[in-house]
């Protein structure tokens, strides 16, 4: 089924279709919310992403650290951003890996006032220029 | 009987919160922010409200992908902070006020709006951070705090007219309460932001604008948005904009005595908006 939302640009909308996609990764990522899974983690990250039954695509997503792909596959930014934490990033590094600029350049982007909303508000409308 | 007093809508970005319990508020970057807070910060301590009822979204915390609710009310006696990946915020646990939460639930409920109860749950930084932009860092807050909690995370949120409603229905619970107490309200989130995907980082100003002008007088305008119109102009965590209607609904006649828009914290466009119920 299309939906409105579909139309909008770069967007990934954790619609239930999504949710339920992504319940495995979202939970993994959820897990390191607490400090002694995030210790379990790092001292062994196959064994301990071994307890998420995840696809074969997501386990990769997430070992690559594709935070655009993650959202595709099902991932909500607020669950993928706590394995962000983990690595050390903050949401402008996440910004910029997701939308393939430099932290810096993202940074800089946001200090100008943001993303504008022109050009990036319907992929129908970017396609016919109406 | 218990009064709403008082109305703020306030963002609740997560960095606020780092800056604060850093000590970085005369940071060139956030000094502007902070500055901004200060009016507020004296007015809240004019209205002195007894109890806060702080509508906030969760953030992947306290609720996971296992169980998703709507609308919970958190009835307990006390939240304490999640550990949302670099440990708990060193801030004071949060006091609820079970028995006026007990009654509002209740309320809610017989008025048709199917509230989820929580008796225990941790609060994150979208309850948190709203209390220091307000209370700065005492010993303990000033008020108790009865945590409302509205999914703005999946796809479909509650429209913000049912919010819009709610809010009308929080206020008839307060008021039926026989105790004297002052209320104020704190519908938090937003404004315009989008974390995620290619278009991470958008900030659409007029939008954020036209929401605020709007607030006051003409709520039932905004009512009309649809998801559509969040997700699209706003940004896709914009749509946490629908928390602060809920706020607008529980008041009656608001008189708006201060407002503050700064752009960029973090990803996001922060907001406040503080009203004075006139009735």
């Amino acid at each position: 089924m299309d939906n409105d939302y579909d139309d909008i640009p770069g967007t990934y909308i954790f619609d239930t279709k999504r949710c339920k996609e992504g319940f495995h990764l979202n939970r993994f990522c959820k897990s390191l919310d607490n400090a002694d899974n995030r210790e379990q983690f790092r001292a062994n990250p196959t064994a301990y992403l071994n307890q998420y039954p995840m696809s074969p695509e997501q386990r990769q997503l997430v070992e690559e650290r594709d935070w655009l792909g993650m959202l595709q596959v099902g991932g909500n930014i607020y669950y993928t951003f706590k394995l962000a934490v983990f690595d050390g990033l903050t949401m402008q590094h996440v910004g910029g890996l997701m939308s393939d600029m430099s932290v810096d350049d993202f940074r800089a982007m946001m200090l100008d006032g943001g993303r504008k909303l022109e050009g990036n508000q319907s992929k129908k409308q970017n396609q016919t220029g109406r | 009987m218990a009064r709403i007093v008082a109305g703020v809508g306030c963002s609740h970005i997560p960095s606020i919160g780092a800056a604060a319990d850093k000590g970085m508020e005369q940071d060139p970057y956030y000094q502007p922010l902070f500055d901004g807070y200060g009016p507020a910060r004296e007015w809240i301590k004019r209205i002195a409200p007894d109890v806060v009822i702080l509508i906030y979204n969760d953030h992947a915390s306290a609720f996971s992908v296992e169980l998703i609710n709507t609308f919970v009310l958190g009835v307990g006696d006390q939240f304490k902070p999640h550990d949302e990946g670099y440990g708990p915020r060193n801030v004071p646990d949060v006091v609820g006020h079970g028995e006026l939460a007990e009654h509002i639930l209740e309320s809610l409920i017989l008025n048709e709006f199917d509230m989820a109860l929580a008796n225990e749950m941790s609060v994150d930084h979208g309850l948190t951070v709203p209390m220091t932009v307000m209370f700065d860092k005492p010993e303990a807050w000033p008020c108790k705090v009865i945590p409302l909690c509205v999914n703005v995370i999946k796809y479909p949120q509650p429209t913000g007219n049912r919010c819009f409603n709610l809010g009308k229905a929080l206020r008839k619970a307060v008021e039926s309460y026989p105790e004297e107490l002052n209320v104020a309200v704190f519908g938090t989130g937003g404004m315009g932001h989008q974390l995620q995907g290619e278009r991470a980082g958008l900030i659409n100003e007029e939008f954020d604008q036209y929401f605020l002008n709007h607030l006051q007088n003409s709520p039932e305008e905004l009512t009309k948005l649809t998801h559509l119109d969040y997700l699209r102009d706003a940004g896709s965590e914009g749509i946490e904009l629908i928390m602060w209607l809920m706020m607008r609904g529980a008041m009656h006649s608001p008189s708006e005595v201060y407002r503050f828009y700064h752009v960029p914290m973090s990803n996001t466009a922060a907001g406040l908006i503080c009203f004075e119920e006139t009735v």
